[in-house]
């Protein structure tokens, strides 16, 4: 078992209760969750258990509403800002299905990014020199074409490189937070490798992640300190990396089975 | 009441002082235009091509109408009709459609026009800029005639920039008449940059005859109530005409744009592109019909008007119409009308681009379209940032008009 980095020791992200439905229909049906900083913990479970309304949730998509239940991140209480202030805070999703956007470049769109989120934090927006000196930096540091940074945002994209692309844009608003959410799915072995090191260069000591993941494949480059087993939109079992390699083996019917004998 | 009495009483009033003010070839035309403008009046909404639009309410305000005449230095290719050194008879209100009340009233009271004129295999090297301010002490209505003319083989960029004062209200009629001879080259853009308490009724037809090329560009930047048509007839094979218009409209601001192609001859090809951007309570309408007639075989066509409704409140008319005699054609048409995309704005807003920063960046993307067709190039570079401009609300503030300083 990996030794997990309690980081300052601080509780970074702690729900409580958590309840949310998607178009009235109840998806999270309590859910409690504590990630501390330096922490990286998986979350694995059938489809349609509700993992990707987790993350949503946590990042404040309209989309999905939150019936019951509390998030607070560094003792803020997180239902209560707008998607953008919660990035501010320092929480980022990788999405499962990149969106693009015509039109927008990805040089504007990141411009936008970073210069808002110092913006809240008080800071004056960046020279476009040095803008673009950064932009240079991270974009080899994740290895990510140039001639895409000159296009719209994901448009005409491959699969891999849309993935890459939620990494670059990872590494340039440096979050503390981080959500994967099924970064794994639609990526060869190769490109999987290349986007999980990149994620694990950009990690710091304090920098803490939700990997949400059907395969311990992903789990293979990022090791996660504590993995959770969603069911049915409730944590049903938490347990250590082995948990992942057991569900890799075995599928889910046993811990299934486990809940019903209960 | 009919809007029209007024404007009847009007011309009884002051035809003679026009006359006088104006020139033969002007005269000429004029108790005809009224006498047409008598019988049809105003079109009302029942009128197909008028029916997004309540003329009648616009023209009901009683405005001062204005007969001075502005100094035109006279330069290279712009003159005035009234001191033109050639004779333009074979031209003035030769293709203006009279049996619309709006040119009709516009041939009836113009006392002048503005003439661009470009000679035989004369290539105007800058581009012909004419800008128009409305200024002035009361509410006014301005009748404004213009009159294009590129001979054959003449190459030509016309920029017309409409600016206005924003305390009064203005009520500007335009009729243009365009004639393209053979073998010219013409790439003209309108870009209205008013204000709300502006109406503008412009009617432009354009005459295309063989081996040319036109690019027609209509941008609403910032208006009241704006009422564009345009008519092209390709009346020379050869020849290919592109529209395209870029409209964006907030508050409860109007813009109701209503084209027709007229594809008379074959091998000729139009394209089409309308983008319009309403949002808050405004509403926009498009109308564009391509007319391919039995003669014109080989035509290739297509046009497309693709339209954002920011808010729940805006409204968009669309109509693309497609009528074709001929049975060997290549012609298109669609239109859309769509909302801002969710997806794309929460995308936005997880990386922190603020739901407003992220919103004008998706309904600049959208225009960029248009704006990219531009050709242009420093143009183009102003109309971007302009159309930024205009999504974060800074354009009404108006900081390089002059009219402001």
């Amino acid at each position: 078992m990996a030794t997990p980095f309690w980081g300052s020791g601080g509780f970074m992200l702690e729900i409580k209760n958590l309840h949310a439905t998607v178009n009235g229909k109840e998806i999270l049906k309590g859910i409690d969750l504590t990630i501390n900083d330096g922490e990286i913990h998986a979350v694995m479970g059938t489809n349609g258990a509700g993992k990707s309304t987790l993350s949503n949730v946590i990042v404040g998509n309209p989309a999905y509403e939150v019936t019951e239940g509390s998030i607070t991140f560094n003792g803020k209480d997180l239902l209560a800002m707008k998607p953008e202030e919660r990035a501010h805070e320092g929480i980022f999703m990788s999405f499962q299905t990149p969106i693009e956007i015509p039109g927008v470049s990805m040089t504007n769109f990141m411009r936008a990014a970073v210069n808002a989120r110092r913006q809240a934090k008080g800071e004056e927006p960046l020279k476009s020199t040095d803008f673009l000196k950064i932009m240079r930096e991270k974009r080899k540091l994740v290895e990510i074409d140039q001639k895409l940074m000159n296009r719209s945002v994901n448009e005409g994209f491959s699969g891999g490189e849309k993935k890459r692309n939620e990494i670059f844009q990872m590494a340039m608003l440096e979050p503390t937070f981080c959500i994967l959410d099924e970064t794994d799915s639609g990526l060869d072995v190769d490109a999987l490798r290349i986007v999980a090191e990149g994620f694990n260069k950009l990690r710091t000591s304090e920098t803490s992640a939700m990997v949400i993941t059907h395969y311990q494949r992903l789990l293979d480059y990022i090791k996660p300190d504590i993995v959770h087993v969603l069911i049915d939109g409730k944590i049903v079992k938490t347990g250590g990396p082995d948990l992942a390699l057991k569900i890799e083996n075995e599928g889910f019917d046993w811990i299934k089975a486990e809940l019903a004998s209960i | 009441m009919k809007s029209e009495q007024q404007y009847i009483e009007l011309y009884g009033e002051v035809s003679n002082l026009i006359k006088q003010k104006s020139c033969d070839i002007m005269n000429n035309v004029r108790d005809a235009a009224f006498a047409s403008f008598e019988k049809v009046g105003f079109p009302s909404k029942k009128v197909e091509r008028y029916k997004y639009t309540d003329v009648d309410a616009y023209f009901a305000p009683n405005y001062g109408v204005s007969l001075n005449t502005l100094e035109v230095k006279p330069s290279k290719y712009i003159f005035r009709l009234a001191e033109s050194p050639i004779d333009l008879s074979a031209y003035y209100n030769t293709i203006a459609d009279n049996n619309d009340g709006i040119t009709a009233l516009n041939t009836a009271i113009a006392h002048d026009a503005l003439v661009i004129y470009v000679p035989r295999n004369t290539r105007a090297e800058d581009p012909i800029q004419v800008d128009n301010w409305l200024r002035g002490n009361t509410s006014t209505m301005v009748n404004r005639r213009v009159l294009v003319i590129l001979e054959q083989g003449a190459e030509a960029t016309i920029i017309m920039n409409d600016h206005a004062e924003d305390k009064q209200r203005f009520l500007t009629t335009q009729v243009m008449e365009i004639f393209c001879k053979d073998n010219s080259h013409l790439d003209i853009y309108e870009i209205e940059e008013t204000t709300p308490l502006c109406s503008r009724f412009s009617n432009v037809y354009i005459n295309v005859e063989r081996d040319c090329t036109v690019k027609h560009n209509s941008i609403t930047l910032y208006n009241g109530q704006t009422r564009n048509l345009c008519d092209v007839v390709l009346k020379g094979e050869n020849s290919e005409v592109t529209l395209n218009g870029c409209a964006i409209a907030g508050g409860s601001q109007r813009i109701d744009n209503n084209t027709l192609i007229d594809h008379r001859v074959p091998n000729c090809t139009s394209n089409e592109l309308y983008k319009y951007v309403v949002d808050d309570k405004s509403v926009g309408a498009f109308a564009g019909k391509i007319l391919v007639e039995k003669d014109a075989q080989k035509t290739v066509s297509h046009e497309t008007n693709s339209n954002l409704c920011a808010s729940a409140d805006a409204r968009m008319f669309t109509q693309p119409m497609l009528e074709i005699y001929a049975d060997d054609v290549k012609c298109a048409h669609g239109s859309t009308v769509g909302v801002m995309d969710e997806t794309a704005l929460f995308y936005m807003r997880q990386r922190g681009v603020p739901e407003e920063e992220a919103r004008m960046l998706l309904k600049n993307a959208f225009m960029g379209q248009v704006i990219d067709q531009i050709q242009l190039q420093p143009l183009r570079d102003k109309l971007f940032v302009k159309v930024e401009k205009r999504f974060r609300g800074e354009l009404e503030k108006c900081d390089d008009c002059r009219l402001c300083k």
